[in-house]
Order: C-alpha cells, then sequence, then structure tokens
C-alpha cells in the first residue's frame, strides 16, 4: 500500500531523512518509531504529498506522490503532528466542516468513526480549545477518519496526551484496522511499539532497523540484566565505571545494565558493594524494544567514532 | 533525623466555588527526588505555585526551604529553584545571555555568574556552544541548560513543573539522568509529571487527583498496594 | 451541488471564526465607531478670541484701518506685534498665535492703485479646520474693507489674500477624510484580515489537512476570502451611509458606479491579503507586513494625509503602486464632484490592472504542497 525507495529529503544543511527505504502491506499497522526530531514527520508529509524529496521516490496504493498526487489525497486520511482543529469551533462544527471538505456527511460513514465519536459525543457542543488532550486527539481521529480513507497517516497522535487516553487510543486503533484500513503510525513511545505489526525503528533520519516487534526484539545480542539499589545515581555511575559494562541506562527504578558476554552476579555485586552499594537486587531480564533501540544507538556512535 | 525541607499541612486553594486543592498535607526529605502526579487539571499546577509563593493559599500553612510560604513568599523564592516546561529559557538568546540572565534575576555578583558559568558549561558539556542561540539547540540540550540555569543559585529545592512534556523518551531519560545527579549533590527535586511511567524514576512520589491527595508512598510499595505491574496501572485504578 | 455545499461550509466556518474572535470583531465594527468620534471631533464651528500676530511692514492707514476692524470683530483678538518675516515661523512654533497677519510695505497705496492686495495671511494648520475658519473670516472682513475703499471691485474678480497654511498644507476637512478613511478600512479589512486568518491555519496545522484533502488551493483561498469580501462591502456601504447622514457628505454621482469602483479597490486588497498570506507563516508576521508594507503607504502616501504634489520626486513615484493614491482620486471625483467614469476611466483602467496582477500573482504562488 506504501512504498518508499531511498529517500532522502534536507532543509537547508539540515539533512532530514537519509536515503529511508520501507514497505507497508495492506491492512497492516506499521509503526515508525523514534524520537523528536528524528525525521518522522518529513517522511509523513512526502507520503501525505505534501512535500517533495530530493532525492528516491514514493507510491501510496500504486499513485506516485508526486505525480498522481491528487488521487492519493482522496483516499488518505492524514492527522498531523499538531492536532489540526478549529479551536474556536465545536466539536460537532469540527466534524462537519472536515466532512464537507472531503465532500461528505458526517452521517454517511458514521459507521466508521462511531466508536471514536460516541465518547466525544457528550461534549459535542463544547469548543475544541477546552477539550483535554485526549478528547482532541480523539476528535482529531474522527476528521481524519471522516471520509473513509484508504490509508491513515497518524504523525505522532499520542505525545503529550496521557496514559489513560493513550490506552483508549490504541484500542480504537484496532478497531479502524479490523474496519479494513491500513494505518500508519508514529511514536515516541516505545511501549506502544509492541501494539503494531511491524515497526521500523527510527533515529537522525534513519531507519535502524524494520521487523515485527517480536523479531527486533529478538535480535539484541547482548546480555541484559537490570540492578537495583536504593542509590539510583550512584548505581547508574558506578555501573558505567564497571569494566564489564558495555552500557548502562536508567530505567524507571532500576538500571538496565548490558554486557557483551554473561556476566557472573556475584561478581557483579562484590564490585557494588565495593562502591558503598550493599544488598543490591541483579536480575537477568528480557531486552525490551527501547534495549534495542538505545543498543542500535550505541552501535551507530561507535561506529561513527 | 534532619527536619523535612518541605513541610505542608491542610494547605487549601479556592477559586470562587471550584476548590483547585482541598487540604493537603505531606512533608519532603532534603535530598529527595519527590514526584508529584496527576492528570492534567488535577491541582498539581496550583500546588506548586502554592508552594513557590507565587499563589496565596486560602488557609493551611507551609515550610519550603525554611521560609515561610504564608507570611514571607519572597525568602521562598530566593531558596528555590523553578523550572517548567513551557517558559524557562529565551530561545532568542545566546547560552552564556540566558545564564547572565538568571544570574542576574537571582542576584548573583558578576564575579560568581562569570565562576558558576564557566562550571556550568564545562558540566553540561556546552564547550564552544556559549554564544550559540538557545533556540538552535537540540531540545535535549535546552533542557539541560534549562535545568543548570535553574540551580544557577544553588537552590535548597528545585520545582520542576513537567519538565519532561512533549520530550521524547531518550531525551527524557537523559533529563532523568540529570535529575539523579541534582538528588545526588543534595538538592531536593520536587518534579509534576502526569507521565505515570516516570513516577518510576522518583523516590517517592504522590497522586493528586481532583485536588487532593489520593496516594503517597515508594513507587514499589503503591504497586504492591495496588497489585499493580506498574504506576501506569496504579493510576488506572485510582482514577476508575 | 457537492462543490457549492462545500462552499457554503467553508462560509459558514469563517463567519463562526469573525464571530467568535473578539479581537475580529473589535477591528470590524469598533473601527467605524472610533472613525465617527474622529470626525465629530474634526469639525468645531465657534470662533472667538483666537490670539494672532501682527507683521506689519507697511505702517500705513490701510493696515491701521484693517487690523482695528479685524480686532474689534470679537474674533480675534492681538497677541504681538512682529518685526521680520522669520518670526512668523517662530511664532507658530511657539504654538501660542493660531493667524498672522503681515503687510507688505507701501500696502494702501498698491491697494489704491489697482496693483492688487500686498496681505499675507498666515495660519497654524495643524487643526486644519480652525486654520480654514480662521482664514474665512479674516478674509471676510478684509474684503469688506476693500469694498469700502474701492466700490468698482465689486463686479470685478474677488481679490483674495494671499494665503499659507502652515503644517497641514493641504487643509483636509470631514470631506477629504472620508475617501481616506474608506480606503484604508477596507484596505485593513480586506488585506489584512484575510492575510491573518490564512496564516492562522497555517499555525494551527489545519491547513496541512486542507491540503491533503481533494480540495483545490484556489478553493481554499475563494472560499475562505468570500467572507471578508462581503464585510469589506458592509463596511463601506456604513461608511458612506456614516458620512451622508452623520455629516452631511454629499453623493454626488453614480451609487452603482460607486459600489464597483469600490468592489476594485477591495478586490485589489483581497489580492494583497493572498499574497501576503503565501508569503508568511505565523499571524504575527502577516500583522507586521500588512500594518508596514499595507496600512502605512496607504495612510501616508495615498494622499490621504500628505498632497501628493507636495513630496518629494522619489516618493512621488512610489506613489503610483499605492492602490488606494488612485482608489482616492476615483472617489473624491464620484462623492465631491459628481463626475462619471469620462473623468477617472484612467485611474479605474490602472487600479483594475494591479487588480488582476496581485490577483494573479497571488494564486499562481499558491502551493498544492508545504514548500
Amino acid at each position: 500500500m506504501i512504498k518508499a525507495e531511498n529517500i532522502s529529503k534536507s532543509f537547508g544543511l539540515v539533512k532530514a531523512l537519509h536515503s529511508v527505504s520501507l514497505t507497508v502491506k495492506e491492512n497492516e499497522l506499521f509503526g515508525l518509531i523514534g524520537p523528536d526530531g528524528a525525521g518522522k514527520s518529513t517522511l509523513f508529509r512526502i507520503l501525505a504529498t505534501l512535500l517533495i524529496p530530493d532525492q528516491g521516490k514514493a507510491s501510496v496504493i500504486g499513485y506516485d506522490t508526486i505525480k498522481n498526487y491528487r488521487q492519493i489525497r482522496m483516499l488518505l486520511g492524514y492527522m498531523p503532528g499538531r492536532f489540526s482543529l478549529y479551536p474556536d469551533l465545536t466539536v460537532e462544527e469540527n466534524l462537519a466542516f472536515y466532512a464537507s471538505v472531503f465532500g461528505t456527511s458526517v452521517r454517511q460513514h458514521y459507521q466508521l468513526i462511531e466508536p471514536v465519536y460516541k465518547q466525544l459525543e457528550p461534549f459535542r457542543n463544547r469548543r475544541a480549545a477546552q477539550l483535554s488532550g485526549g478528547m482532541k486527539q480523539k476528535l482529531a481521529l474522527s476528521c481524519a477518519l471522516i471520509h473513509r480513507p484508504k490509508i491513515l497517516l497518524l504523525d505522532e497522535p499520542t505525545t503529550g496526551v496521557d496514559a489513560v487516553s493513550r490506552k483508549e487510543f490504541w484500542e480504537l486503533l484496532s478497531g479502524i484496522r479490523q474496519a479494513g484500513i491500513t494505518i500508519l503510525v508514529s511514536t515516541p513511545y516505545m511501549d506502544e511499539a509492541n501494539l503494531c505489526d511491524r515497526i521500523a525503528l527510527f533515529q537522525d533520519g534513519q531507519i535502524l532497523s524494520i521487523d515485527t516487534p517480536a523479531n527486533i526484539v529478538a535480535d539484541y545480542e547482548l546480555h541484559l540484566c537490570a540492578v537495583k539499589a536504593p542509590d539510583k545515581y550512584l548505581l547508574l555511575k558506578t555501573l558505567r565505571s564497571w569494566p564489564n559494562t558495555y552500557s548502562a541506562y536508567p530505567f524507571g527504578d532500576a538500571v538496565h545494565l548490558s554486557t557483551t558476554y554473561k556476566i557472573n552476579n556475584n561478581e557483579l555485586k562484590q564490585y557494588l558493594t565495593h562502591h558503598a552499594l550493599p544488598g543490591s537486587q541483579i536480575m537477568s531480564i528480557n531486552a525490551g524494544i527501547e534495549d534495542r533501540f538505545l543498543e542500535l544507538l550505541h552501535q551507530k556512535t561507535l561506529t561513527h567514532a | 533525623m534532619p527536619e523535612p525541607i518541605i513541610i505542608i499541612k491542610e494547605l487549601t486553594r479556592k477559586f470562587g466555588d471550584f476548590t483547585a486543592v482541598n487540604h493537603i498535607s505531606f512533608e519532603v526529605e532534603a535530598g529527595e527526588i519527590f514526584g508529584f502526579l496527576g492528570a492534567n487539571g488535577a491541582g498539581k499546577t496550583t500546588a506548586i505555585r502554592m508552594l513557590c509563593g507565587l499563589l496565596k493559599p486560602s488557609s493551611g500553612s507551609g515550610m519550603v526551604a525554611g521560609a515561610d510560604i504564608l507570611k514571607n513568599p519572597n525568602l521562598v523564592k530566593s531558596r528555590i529553584g523553578y523550572m517548567s516546561q513551557r517558559f524557562s529559557l529565551y530561545e532568542d538568546l545566546s547560552v552564556m545571555e540566558n545564564i547572565r540572565l538568571y544570574g542576574g534575576i537571582y542576584g548573583l555578583k558578576k564575579a560568581l555568574v562569570k565562576k558558576r558559568a564557566a562550571q556550568l558549561i564545562e558540566k553540561t558539556g556546552l564547550n564552544g556552544l556559549e554564544k550559540r542561540l538557545v533556540g538552535d539547540l537540540p531540545l535535549g540540550w535546552r533542557q539541560k541548560l534549562a535545568l543548570s540555569t535553574a540551580l544557577i543559585h544553588r537552590p535548597q529545592v528545585v520545582f520542576l513543573d513537567e519538565p519532561t512534556g512533549g520530550v521524547d523518551p531518550i531525551t527524557r531519560k537523559q533529563f532523568w539522568e540529570m535529575i539523579y545527579e541534582t538528588a545526588a549533590g543534595g538538592t531536593t527535586v520536587f518534579v509534576t509529571t502526569h507521565y505515570m511511567d516516570e513516577a518510576e524514576y522518583c523516590d517517592r512520589v504522590c497522586i493528586m487527583t481532583e485536588g487532593m491527595i489520593r496516594a503517597l508512598d515508594k513507587p514499589d510499595i503503591l504497586k504492591k498496594k495496588y497489585d499493580a505491574g506498574n504506576m501506569d496501572e496504579v493510576f488506572l485504578k485510582l482514577a476508575r | 451541488m457537492k462543490s457549492a455545499n462545500r462552499f457554503f461550509s467553508f462560509v459558514k466556518k469563517e463567519l463562526l471564526h469573525i464571530l467568535r474572535d473578539k479581537r475580529t470583531l473589535l477591528i470590524l465594527f469598533g473601527i467605524p465607531i472610533a472613525q465617527v468620534v474622529l470626525f465629530g471631533f474634526a469639525i468645531t464651528n465657534d470662533l472667538n478670541n483666537a490670539p494672532i500676530s501682527i507683521l506689519d511692514r507697511a505702517h500705513d492707514q490701510g493696515s491701521r484701518e484693517i487690523t482695528e476692524r479685524l480686532l474689534s470683530s470679537g474674533y480675534f483678538t492681538l497677541l504681538d506685534n512682529l518685526d521680520h518675516p522669520p518670526d512668523i515661523e517662530a511664532a507658530f512654533r511657539k504654538g501660542k498665535a493660531k493667524l498672522i497677519i503681515e503687510y507688505g510695505p507701501d500696502f494702501y497705496q498698491q491697494l489704491m492703485k489697482g496693483r492688487g492686495l500686498n496681505l499675507f495671511l498666515a495660519a497654524d494648520a495643524s487643526d486644519p479646520n480652525m486654520a480654514n475658519l480662521l482664514v474665512n473670516y479674516a478674509s471676510a472682513i478684509i474684503n469688506k474693507y476693500i469694498l469700502e475703499k474701492l466700490p468698482a471691485m465689486a463686479n470685478q474678480r474677488r481679490i483674495q489674500p494671499e494665503v499659507k497654511m502652515y503644517f497641514n498644507p493641504s487643509m483636509k476637512s470631514v470631506f477629504m477624510f472620508v475617501p481616506g478613511v474608506m480606503s484604508v478600512i477596507l484596505m485593513l479589512v480586506s488585506a489584512m484580515m484575510t492575510s491573518i486568518s490564512i496564516a492562522r491555519e497555517k499555525e494551527q496545522g489545519t491547513m496541512e489537512v486542507l491540503m491533503v484533502s481533494p480540495v483545490k488551493p484556489v478553493q481554499i483561498i475563494l472560499a475562505k476570502v468570500f467572507p471578508y469580501l462581503l464585510l469589506s462591502l458592509v463596511n463601506a456601504a456604513s461608511i458612506v451611509a456614516l458620512a451622508y447622514f452623520v455629516f452631511g457628505m454629499p453623493v454626488q454621482g453614480s451609487l452603482f458606479l460607486l459600489g464597483l469602483e469600490v468592489m476594485l479597490f477591495i478586490l485589489t486588497s483581497l489580492g494583497l491579503g493572498i499574497l501576503i498570506s503565501t508569503l508568511v507563516s505565523t499571524q504575527q508576521t502577516a500583522m507586521m507586513i500588512s500594518l508596514i508594507a499595507l496600512m502605512l503607504p496607504t495612510i501616508i502616501l495615498s494622499g490621504f494625509i500628505f498632497p501628493i504634489e507636495n513630496m518629494p520626486r522619489l516618493l512621488q513615484i512610489l506613489t503610483y503602486i499605492i492602490p488606494a493614491r488612485w482608489f482616492l482620486v476615483i472617489i473624491k471625483d464620484i462623492m465631491l464632484k459628481g463626475v462619471g467614469i469620462a473623468f477617472f476611466w484612467k485611474e479605474t483602467l490602472i487600479l483594475a490592472a494591479m487588480c488582476l496582477l496581485l490577483l494573479g500573482i497571488s494564486i499562481k504562488k499558491l502551493k498544492v504542497r508545504l514548500e
């Protein structure tokens, strides 16, 4: 459904995209995972026919994004990074307006947006500016769905939205996919990656890895363990000074320690005790998407250096 | 046992009929990383404003860094640091100009500002970028700088109001490393956030809903108490 | 049907924006009200004991008699006597003297020999209506005196004293004011408001979604511009009505023709507004550019405040590209002179050419993509 080949794009001296290739299959929920400023939005805009790449080419539903942009625009639902709503219009007015823009009516495809819009119904006379982040996000999604697109492009729909709303949003997405719509979504949240069929890890305008979440995690080559101690900062510093350490990052209440070979827990415990960290807990754990992402980043900086 | 650095008793703030903060009481120990959590509109911002001496409480009392927030809000302001996501650095000023500005705001002598600025640049790794406009720096560095400038007058407590809002997870991780470092240096960190996963980084967390404190403890203990795998679940159970 | 529907929903949405934004409403309705107040202040009719200075270089019968008549009229009081012509400027700068009368050497002798009136009136025109009034009263007194001395002049062309207005040489009055205000308001509503409202959509990110929709950019812009065209027309009509009913300003010429010319000017302004909106991405810059590039030239270079013929040559050339310059000529011709298109077809043609050019460029500049 979506095909991008060797896409590069620069803004002045800044290289936003660096030879990016990816394909999204029909009815897939594809996630683009990476931090702010990684180039995700630029790729979305190229696919949404809003930007022309410097190099490479892209097609959406078989149409070229440059030559056949009109056809694509008929079939595309796009939700940009900022919730593109009219803050001074009410929920209902926003929806009705976007419906007429796409030459349809709210009623025509109501079935599709119903699960989303139902939650907004009680606030339908409220101005969009007065909605919470989660509500705005749902309204923007309704607006992007109103013409029953074949493909939905969602650029960071969950950024700045609270945990409860994020969860609800992903539930809605799986419902939309079941209605036969292909979804390309970008997010900086690693934990959301597991909810996608396939993901691309994105950093500095480059794709580090594309695969199913399970395969990406399976590619993790290091040995990983979670270390806990009351003084987390000292723990982090001490672990980084340990000669066997490959990398150490804080993960909530623990520090994730990666090593290139299996370590002897007692040896580490001794080292920590020696550095004023007695009674630390060490547990071998399986890597998550975020661990794999950090590993890839680490490799990249090493090869650069 | 040293005196707690923040002591809050029955603090309340009303706006007309609406009670934004409803009789909250808690204490924060020196050197702690204290997480203040809640959904948007739970009263976090009102509470933090009262603690910083920016907003007068309707009733109740509070001591922050040894100063009374009711009687001596200006003394409070001079003893604390403050940083928020929305406003902390001027993007059209250079790194050095921002540092000097904050040094000036807190009444530091020129020589001292110069000395601390040099230390700060060294520590944040911004060497050679002193003349760069803050707006041109990557977000991660900007936040590092923002936190460092909030600490330029060596406050006893630093209040961080949603410092990681809209920031990607990698940058957030780096930022939390800096918070650890700050706390390790003896400064108490009082941080608000609506990202529940960040709660795990804190020593203790306080969860607010509808102006009241619903839970206050170490993340581990809260998880056990609510039989939850992570703080997200704790929050969902409390909120529903 | 679909596209008509789309168009109306655009218009409806735009009207909702306007109605719900207090700032826009203030600009749209506050300005005409402010104009009423300004008109009111501009008109003052009472004149008594205005301080005048006299520069008498004749010291003869004529100068003495006229001065006496002026001072006994009750309209003027003598402030002081000046000695040299350069004192005139200085006296005005001090701000006390409102009118200065200069008698040339041998005033009476030359008058009686019929060699003309060697008399010079200078007025402080920083308050233009007051200056006009002073000059008229003084001239009436002087003319009456001359008629008494030389009854033969009554049948001939009346002698006019030589008059110079200081500070505001063009002598604006309310009738001159209306066309100027109209062009400024139309420029404000049409160009500034449209460019701001388009920039707002870019800022909100809604433009991005509209661009990705099947709607063509031209359709988006036309639908956006239409409500402002309507509002501008309403504004123009209310200004004309205000001028007519409250201040008695006549519309001598064809109202229909006036409407058409106003429409032409509005379209030109809209063209400018769209052009600005294609260049900027924030409301703030749209506002700044509109103010600096449109409003100021419309006020300063159109001949509204400062007469074009008194400008330095370079500025005069610059005025040629200001649409309001041509529009002012047309409006004055229709409203005050009551003449038909034959007298201002040239200006109309220039305006029409500008309009087509601007609309053409701005529509061509509309992009189907973000860059």
